[in-house]
């Protein structure tokens, strides 16, 4: 049985991969430090920690560092098994399931969201936005009635997205879109998320991320 | 074969995921219809099966719907045949460290293959094939420290990074004459030079990865399709 002490998250407060094991750990209740990196200035404690990519986030339980967000949560899940609740399904099925979705959050969802606010000129913009309805439309046909993204339970499909219901409001002002009107299945399960305090404690404020893009697009002189 | 109603997997024998898949079928000596498909003309099947990436393999379990992305299916089996040939390992750390490596050899390692492939030029191919032998490099490391003076990345037996790595050798041989190059060798990889020899043999592999022929008639009809950029 894992203890929760000798637990230190490596993270960036808006990082949409750090948030999602934030709300793993506060699911499971689990006490931890957090560290705040700066990314542009990484500690030597990150570059030990994450050699291969050097990257957060990065969990350090017992000295050992976990990397890879999908990853750390499913870590998070099998080594505090005995606390509830589960993170993912008990079905095999299901968790084939859960790991597809995740994984999809990852190879779709963030590039297509990505693009909305890097790429320069209308043409462009106009593809990148619907490339990313496109994207979005799949998870709105997966949720379809259920409550959460594999079934009855929120776990780590839903863990693997919710963090990017932060970069909505960013979105629809950058990309001149609404998202909530073109997938209100998706709106409806961002506000159930929302419902438990696990998302809701951790998530940042919308405009606080929409603050930080536009201070990003300053930089690089858009 | 106990609570296996039928097993089908969906799949091209050049592709080295759906050649994953079917080395851990063979490890747990679980019996299955393979589906050949034709990925110049994708199937029906292939379609309906894996709407979202319309790629093999795709494992049909039962009536279950289809399970696709070659990972994703290692770990179903694993879960569903915990029993016969474990393929990860049951501590969360190390199933978490073969995770990581698993995506590194996908998303970092053998995306360079796919950019060599694509990239024009001899600067520019010498610039990735440099990219590789630092992978290789990196994946010689892991495997000292995970197989802990053993045969395998999993130990004394078959792991989990030994299919996922392992079933890319047939692709890397290929590339290696193409480019004129050594990924892995002697003096910078030794202890992964002898493992990929020890793994190509193995029984469960040796006739699932297909002779260098077959996957070069595989690669032609690929520059076809997927032109590689213009210089």
């Amino acid at each position: 049985m894992a203890g929760s002490d000798d637990v230190i998250l490596l993270d960036f407060w808006v990082s949409a991969f750090g948030l999602r094991v934030r709300i793993a750990l506060a699911e499971k209740g689990i006490h931890y430090e957090y560290r705040e990196e700066n990314l542009q200035n990484k500690s030597p404690l990150l570059l030990e920690m994450n050699p291969v990519h050097k990257k957060i986030p990065v969990l350090i339980h017992q000295g050992k560092p976990v990397c890879e967000s999908n990853i750390i949560v499913q870590y998070i899940d099998e080594a505090w098994h005995d606390k509830s609740p589960s993170l993912l399904p008990s079905d095999p099925y299901l968790r084939a399931q859960a790991r597809f979705w995740a994984d999809f959050v990852d190879k779709k969802v963030y590039e297509a969201a990505k693009k909305i606010w890097m790429t320069e000129g209308e043409e462009d913009r106009q593809v990148a936005k619907k490339e990313l309805i496109e994207v979005l439309k799949v998870l709105e046909g997966q949720l379809g009635e259920k409550p959460y993204m594999v079934g009855e339970s929120f776990g780590l499909a839903d863990i693997a997205m919710i963090p990017f219901s932060v970069w909505f409001h960013t979105l629809n002002e950058i990309g001149k879109m609404n998202i909530e009107r073109e997938c209100p299945k998706l709106a409806a399960w961002v506000n159930r998320c929302m419902e438990r305090e696990s998302v809701s404690k951790t998530l940042p404020h919308p405009h606080k991320f929409y603050e930080f893009v536009l201070e990003m697009q300053k930089k690089k002189g858009h | 074969m106990g609570k296996n109603t039928e097993i089908k997997l969906l799949g091209t024998p050049p592709s080295p995921f759906v050649n994953r898949v079917q080395f851990v079928l063979n490890l747990k000596s679980i019996e299955y219809e393979y589906i050949d498909e034709n990925l110049a003309c994708k199937s029906e099947l292939l379609l309906t099966s894996n709407p979202v990436y319309k790629k093999v393999p795709v494992l049909f379990h039962g009536n279950k719907p289809p399970i696709p992305e070659s990972l994703i299916i290692i770990e179903y089996l694993d879960e569903i045949y915990p029993d016969i040939h474990p393929i990860l390992p049951s501590d969360p750390l190390g199933r978490a460290d073969n995770h990581f490596w698993a995506n590194y050899i996908d998303n970092k390692f053998f995306a360079l293959f796919e950019e060599l492939r694509i990239t024009p030029g001899k600067e520019g191919k010498e610039a990735i094939k440099k990219q590789i032998i630092e992978g290789s490099g990196l994946l010689e490391e892991t495997f000292v420290k995970l197989s802990n003076g053993k045969t395998y990345f999993g130990g004394d037996n078959v792991g989990y990074l030994d299919v996922v790595l392992g079933c890319f050798l047939g692709w890397t041989k290929i590339f290696e004459k193409l480019n004129e190059f050594n990924i892995f060798d002697e003096v910078r990889t030794p202890k992964l030079l002898e493992w990929t020899n020890r793994i190509r043999s193995h029984e469960s592999l040796k006739d699932v990865i297909p002779g260098s022929e077959a996957l070069m008639n595989f690669y032609m009809m690929v520059m076809k399709h997927k032109p590689p950029r213009v210089a």
